[in-house]
């Protein structure tokens, strides 16, 4: 597949087949995902997309009955390989989930919660604290009131909020499984500004059912349909000249 | 509409309010009648003061006492082992014959009679064991009659814990044990009390388990190691009202006891359930 | 990270173990009341215990007879499921299909409050209030017979019955209600043909453990039903002094050496006990688990 971008490959997945029970629901999926960059996923609902994107920290090991096949190299090591360990993976592939999630305690600990059981030193928590708020573009707002309960921000201050707690834990590469589809245009706008300052830093994964915002924010673009990875390219070259036909059909909106 | 089904609609349901209304009368009407005779009886005196004249004067301290050692004997064996259960249920077993097993365990020690486990505290605990009839003995039996109790209800409390909490802290590259540790349990914490709150209510009023494990009938004395017998209100009350030595007599000690024992038991399930509805205003917040 | 994994993986072992407990407790449970029970049948024959028609454990040829407290139990019991089924399943649709939320709000607590009440208070007041009414009543010679036991346990039975069957018609879907109504069906029709039909089996479970919980009730029955060991007749026995099997154990366990036949007897007496109720409880579950797949 492709090899020239620019900063090199951060995950390569090679014949990646997964089943619910006996639902084949991801045929066969081979792609390179580009380091330092944001690529997205879209697609109708029920294509995979998310699916897939799951496979990439290992959260589908949650679901009963899940069982996977293939390879998923991160930085050169298998993720499914034996020995891995799977918190060790999560720690280097963060997740923000599509309804934002913050734990029922202060705003300050949430942020902590993943450097403190990380075994981070006391006296720097609060620098990580800081660090991860600033970056998550939340910090002016809410500096003068660390220790109220998060559940009182608006929802797009709590998705900012998980965006900064997954940033604390310092990782790698940052998943984002559909993280404007419950916020309004203006958080919105927000979070992507967010996430095209984080790829300097950081390779994105960004799932949306938003093609204007996969247009907007990401360099490449893979295209799922039933469970197939159907085209993979530079963003442009997928909304502008797509190679195949279900492309076209869905970026000029004939999918549902 | 015919008019025949309007009338028996009408008929009908006159007659579910009167059912509704026979069954909010006999609530009254017990509680009623052990408030009326027994709020006399009850004095400082009589909470603090050991039976007197073969029990037909005096207080019930120790029937207090007794109650209260076996709450807290119970509790510290049936709480622990508890929630412990409900978390492995919750949380990591997987559908199976071993799942189903215990599931199926669980259900059945919840349906058992409670009869049957003073005899099971009597083979194993006060025969087989050999700690006689005593403190120890009762409390391991009623531990385990309300082990099941326990159980449900923490389940019930994990399962009210978003799935959402688990997932963030997963992806955080954090442990399940401690994701449980430090997202899922301070979640789930107030239903556990009040379902532990609640079977200590239970543990108050028991009497079949506790006649075959060690009540005793009388004690001059307040009991003083683990193997010692005990008495305790719901025992107390049984005894007086159909062994006394004077059941006449001792009627207005029986309505004492038996006030002191609904105080004891609906005061403390009406406790568990402001708990709940406390913190569940709190999580709605 | 090699001790962390070692961490996760013994707690999980602990909390394994915690839950195993209960199935240990359950099986050592079996073991113990069983062991005590077969052990009558050393010397005392199975057919006599099961057929034999008295209960006279103290005499000097003591027989141990089941049939007078096997019967006596299910007298007792089904006088009280005679009384509290109707009541429970009309006052659980009451509260779920005619009160205001509000109104549902007090008389769902109100009922809960029975099952709280501990069953040594109910056999008080059945023995000061009950007792003496239902003697004069009746003009009986003693007002504690197996009658005024099915009254007490029915009420005892009524909170089980109440909120299991409010929580099985509750959850009957509201489209199949409305379905009914858009016929021109009167709100009573759509009650007693279509909503209470479709929570029949969440009611039939509801039921089975009412009758679980009369049936191994001890400190009530034995409180107010005068314990006599005859086999009753029906339905004059319901006028007349019973003996349940629950009662028999506690009355009797603290007279009898530890050992003896006597003391088997009433062992083999908690596991005919423990296997009915064993029972009841499995069917409740099997029908229980049918009607929620159905919904």
């Amino acid at each position: 597949m492709t090899d020239d971008f620019a900063n090199g490959t951060e995950i390569e997945v090679r014949g990646l087949n997964l089943w619910y029970g006996t639902n084949h629901a991801l045929h066969d999926i081979s792609i390179d995902i580009p380091k330092n960059s944001v690529t997205a996923f879209i697609g109708p609902s029920g294509c995979g997309k998310s699916t897939f994107l799951r496979c990439l920290n290992r959260m589908n090991d949650l679901i009963p009955n899940c069982r996977i096949e293939g390879n998923v190299n991160i930085n050169g090591e298998d993720i499914y390989s034996k020995g891995v360990d799977v918190v060790d993976l999560r720690k280097k592939v963060g997740m923000v989930f599509q309804k934002p999630n913050p734990f029922p305690m202060s705003i300050h600990d949430n942020v902590a919660y993943g450097p403190r059981i990380h075994g981070a030193p006391r006296k720097e928590i609060e620098g990580i604290v800081e660090y991860a708020l600033r970056s998550g573009a939340l910090w002016d707002e809410v500096s003068g009131r660390l220790n109220t309960s998060a559940l009182d921000l608006s929802g797009g201050q709590q998705q900012r909020l998980c965006i900064a707690r997954t940033l604390a834990v310092k990782p790698e590469v940052i998943l984002f499984d559909e993280p404007c589809s419950a916020l309004d245009p203006i958080s919105t706008s927000k979070i992507e500004d967010l996430i095209l300052e984080l790829k300097k830093q950081y390779t994105i994964v960004i799932v949306t059912h938003n093609m204007q915002q996969a247009a907007r924010i990401s360099d490449y673009t893979a295209f799922f349909l039933l469970g197939d990875l159907i085209e993979f390219g530079r963003t442009e070259q997928i909304f502008e000249s797509p190679q195949r036909k279900e492309t076209e059909d869905y970026i000029t909106g004939r999918f549902g | 509409m015919l008019p025949n089904a309007k009338i028996n609609e009408k008929i009908a349901f006159t007659l579910l309010r009167m059912a509704m209304g026979l069954v909010v009368l006999f609530v009254f009407i017990i509680l009623y009648y052990i408030i009326s005779n027994g709020y006399s009886v009850i004095s400082l005196e009589f909470l603090t003061s050991m039976p007197a004249k073969r029990m037909t004067a005096g207080g019930i301290y120790p029937a207090i006492v007794g109650t209260i050692y076996l709450i807290i004997g119970s509790m510290a064996v049936a709480l622990p082992l508890g929630i412990l259960a409900a978390i492995y249920l919750n949380e990591y077993a997987r559908p199976g014959k071993v799942t189903w097993t215990i599931e199926m365990a669980i259900s059945n020690l919840a349906g058992t009679p409670s009869v049957v486990f003073g005899l099971f505290g009597l083979a194993m605990f006060v025969k087989y064991m050999g700690f006689g009839p005593s403190l120890l003995a009762a409390s391991l039996t009623l531990a385990l009659l309300i082990l099941p109790v326990i159980i449900r209800a923490s389940q019930e409390a994990l399962i009210t814990v978003p799935k959402e909490y688990r997932e963030a802290s997963l992806a955080l590259g954090v442990t399940k044990w401690q994701t449980i540790y430090r997202v899922v349990l301070p979640s789930a914490i107030p239903g556990m009390v009040t379902g532990a709150v609640l079977s200590v209510g239970r543990v108050a009023g028991e009497t079949a388990p506790i006649l075959l494990t060690g009540a005793a009938y009388f004690l001059p004395r307040l009991p003083d190691s683990v193997f010692s017998q005990f008495m305790a209100l719901p025992y107390h009350l049984f005894v007086l009202a159909t062994a006394g030595t004077n059941i006449a007599q001792t009627r207005p000690i029986q309505y004492g006891t038996a006030l002191i024992l609904l105080i004891i038991v609906l005061g403390v399930n009406a406790f568990a359930i402001a708990i709940r509805n406390h913190y569940r205003k709190k999580m709605h917040r | 990270m090699f001790k962390r994994n070692e961490m996760e993986k013994g707690v999980e072992s602990l909390l394994f173990i915690s839950a195993v407990a209960a199935v240990l407790a359950l099986f050592l449970l079996c073991l113990f009341l069983f062991r005590d029970g077969i052990l009558l049948f050393k010397d005392y024959p199975l057919t006599g215990f099961l057929t034999e028609k008295s209960w006279y454990p103290t005499s000097l040829d003591p027989r141990f007879g089941l049939q007078p407290l096997l019967f006596g139990s299910i007298l007792v019991t089904v006088g009280a499921i005679f009384f509290a089924v109707p009541l429970g399943i009309a006052a659980a649709i009451y509260i779920s299909e005619l009160a205001s939320p509000r109104v549902a709000g007090i008389l769902k607590p109100l009922t809960e409050i029975l099952a709280g009440i501990p069953s040594v208070v109910f056999g008080f007041f059945g023995l000061v209030v009950l007792v003496p009414v239902i003697q004069e009543a009746l003009d009986l010679s003693t007002g504690q017979t197996a009658l005024t036991g099915s009254v007490m346990l029915g009420v005892m039975a009524l909170p089980t019955i109440i909120s299991i069957s409010e929580d099985a018609i509750s959850s009957v879907p509201r489209s199949i209600k409305e379905g009914s109504l858009a016929l021109g069906s009167t709100r009573w029709q759509t009650i007693h043909k279509v909503t209470v039909p479709a929570a029949l089996s969440g009611i039939s479970a509801a039921v089975m453990l009412g009758i679980g919980r009369a049936i191994g009730e001890t400190m009530t029955v034995m409180m107010v039903t005068g314990n006599t060991a005859i086999i009753p007749g029906f339905p004059s026995g319901l006028f007349e002094p019973v003996r349940t099997m629950t009662a028999t154990i506690a009355l009797e366990m603290g007279e009898v050496p530890q050992g003896s036949e006597h003391f088997h007897a009433l062992f083999a007496v908690g596991s005919v006990l423990f296997i009915t109720t064993f029972i009841i409880n499995i069917a409740a579950g099997h029908i229980k688990n049918r009607y929620r797949f159905r919904l």
